[in-house]
C-alpha cells in the first residue's frame, strides 16, 4: 500500500469507529443486570450464518487439514510469529493505557524473540520469564472509559463488540510494522495472523464444533461465551454475579 | 494449672476459634475440588471406554455437585410452569446430557491438571480458584463455586476463563426449549436422545 494513503485510511477508519460507537447505547441498569444488548440481532444472525457457512465449508476443514499435516511444534512456531509482529502494536496500545510496565514486557518480548527467538519463531522471551503480554486498542478504549457498547459479529472475524471492532479497525491500520517496511511487512502481518488463527481452529477445534454445531442456537451461545469472557479478559466482570443459591427454589428438581 | 495461665490461654483460644472455623469450611472447600479432581483424573487414567466413561463422570458429577440447583438453574423461570414429574425427569435427563457433553471434552484434559490456587468466601458460599494446565494450551483460570446449601458440600457453578457455565446451559436450555415451541416434555426428550 502506498505509504502516504495510510493515514487517510486511518483517519477514515476513525471516522467510521467513531459512526459506529455512537449508534447505541444500553441503557445502565440493564446493564448492571447483565443483560446482552444486541439491537443488531437481525444483522448479527445473518452474519453469523454467513460465518458459520465460511467454517464449514472453507475455515474448518482448511484449519484441520493444516494442523493434520503441519507438525504441532511448526503450528506454535507460526502462531508465535504472528504473535511476536504484534507486538509492537501492543506496545504502543499499553503505552496508550498508561500500562509502562505492559509496554516494557512487549518491548523486551519483540526484542528478546525476533533476535534469540528466530525472527520471532520461538518463544525464548517466556523462558526467561517475561510475563505474556495481551492487549488491543479495545482494551485501550475501555481503559479510556468507552463502554462495551452493541454485540456485533464481524464478518470473517466473529463475535465483537462496537467498541472492540473499532479496536480492530484501529489496530489493523496503525500497526507500527506496515510503516516500517514498505511494502511486504504488512501482507506478512496479515498471512502469519490468518495461519495463526488456522492453528488455534484446529487446535481447539472440538470446542469451537461444539459450540457451531452442536448448540441449539450457536449465535447466542457464541455471544454469551463472547462477551463474558471478554468482560473477564478486560476485568470488566465486577465480582463474579451469582444469584443466591439459597434463594432458588430447587424444590422437586 | 494456675488461673492467670488458663485465662491467657483461654482468651488465646477464643481469639483464633472464629479464623480455625473459617479455615476448617475453606480447607473443606478446597478438599471438595480436590477430590473431584482426583476422581476426574482417575477415571481418565483409566483407559475404559468412552460410554463407560461418561457413566463414571455421571457418577462424579452426581456425588460432588449440587443437581438439583444446577438444574433449577438451567430451566430457569420455565420451571416455575413445570410439573413436579416434569422437574424430576427434567432433573434426570439433564444429568445424562451434561455429563456426555463435558465427558466428551475431558478428552483434552489427558496428562493436564487442575491446581487449586485459593479460597475465597463470597456471602455465602466459596469460591475455589483453579488453573488447569493443559497438554499445548497456556494456562488457564478455572474458578468452583461451593456450598453446603444442601447440608452436604457441593459444587454448584463453574467458571472457565469467566464464561459461566450454568448460564451458558441455561441459554442452550431455553433455545431447545424455543425450538419445540416451550414444550417441556420435547426438552426431556432432546436431552435424552443427546445423552
Amino acid at each position: 500500500m502506498p505509504f502516504l494513503l495510510r493515514p487517510l485510511k486511518f483517519v477514515s477508519a476513525l471516522i467510521l469507529a467513531g459512526a459506529v460507537a455512537g449508534c447505541a447505547t444500553q441503557d445502565p441498569v440493564a446493564r448492571a443486570s447483565g443483560e446482552v444488548f444486541d439491537p443488531y440481532e437481525r444483522t448479527n444472525r445473518g452474519i453469523h450464518a454467513f460465518n458459520r457457512g465460511v467454517d464449514r465449508l472453507a475455515f474448518r476443514p482448511a484449519s484441520k487439514g493444516y494442523v493434520a499435516v503441519v507438525p504441532a511444534p511448526m503450528v506454535t512456531s507460526f502462531s508465535h510469529f504472528a504473535e511476536n509482529l504484534s507486538m509492537p502494536g501492543q506496545m504502543i496500545n499499553a503505552l496508550l493505557q498508561g500500562n509502562l510496565k505492559l509496554a516494557g514486557n512487549a518491548f523486551s518480548r519483540f526484542v528478546i524473540n525476533s533476535t534469540v527467538g528466530f525472527a520471532g519463531l520461538a518463544d525464548p522471551a517466556s523462558e526467561f520469564n517475561v510475563p505474556a503480554v495481551d492487549t488491543d486498542f479495545g482494551q485501550t478504549l475501555h481503559t479510556w472509559g468507552v463502554g462495551e457498547g452493541a454485540y456485533v459479529e464481524l464478518p470473517l472475524l466473529g463475535p465483537s463488540t462496537s467498541r472492540d471492532a473499532v479496536g480492530v479497525a484501529v489496530d489493523f491500520f496503525t500497526n507500527p510494522l506496515g510503516y516500517a517496511e514498505q511494502n511486504t511487512a504488512d501482507n506478512i502481518t496479515i498471512y502469519a495472523e490468518i495461519v495463526r488463527r488456522m492453528g488455534d481452529r484446529g487446535n481447539y477445534s472440538d470446542t469451537i464444533d461444539s459450540i457451531l454445531y452442536e448448540s441449539a442456537d450457536s449465535y447466542a451461545q457464541s455471544r454469551l461465551i463472547y462477551l463474558q469472557n471478554r468482560r473477564f479478559q478486560l476485568g470488566d466482570g465486577k465480582e463474579i454475579q451469582e444469584i443466591d443459591p439459597f434463594e432458588l427454589n430447587t424444590e422437586g428438581f | 494449672m494456675d488461673r492467670r495461665k488458663f485465662l491467657i490461654g483461654a482468651g488465646a483460644m477464643l481469639a483464633a476459634a472464629p479464623q480455625a472455623l473459617w479455615a476448617l469450611t475453606e480447607n473443606r472447600a478446597s478438599t471438595l475440588i480436590n477430590s473431584l479432581v482426583g476422581d476426574i483424573n482417575r477415571v481418565i487414567d483409566s483407559g475404559k471406554g468412552e460410554t463407560a466413561m461418561f457413566r463414571e463422570f455421571e457418577r462424579i458429577f452426581q456425588r460432588y455437585s449440587d443437581t438439583s440447583y444446577i438444574a433449577a438453574y438451567a430451566l430457569g423461570v420455565d420451571g416455575r410452569r413445570a410439573s413436579s414429574s416434569q422437574k424430576k425427569a427434567f432433573s434426570k435427563a439433564f444429568q445424562g446430557y451434561i455429563s456426555r457433553k463435558y465427558g466428551k471434552r475431558f478428552r483434552e484434559f489427558i496428562g493436564g491438571k487442575l491446581e487449586v490456587k485459593g479460597v475465597k468466601k463470597v456471602k455465602k458460599w466459596y469460591e475455589v480458584s483453579t488453573i488447569a494446565y493443559l497438554k499445548g494450551q497456556s494456562p488457564f483460570e478455572v474458578t468452583f463455586l461451593v456450598s453446603d446449601r444442601s447440608g452436604r458440600d457441593l459444587f454448584f457453578n463453574m467458571f472457565i476463563e469467566g464464561v459461566n457455565l450454568l448460564l451458558t446451559e441455561r441459554t442452550e436450555i431455553g433455545a431447545i426449549l424455543d425450538s419445540n415451541k416451550g414444550d417441556i416434555d420435547a426438552l426431556i426428550a432432546e436431552l435424552k436422545r443427546l445423552s
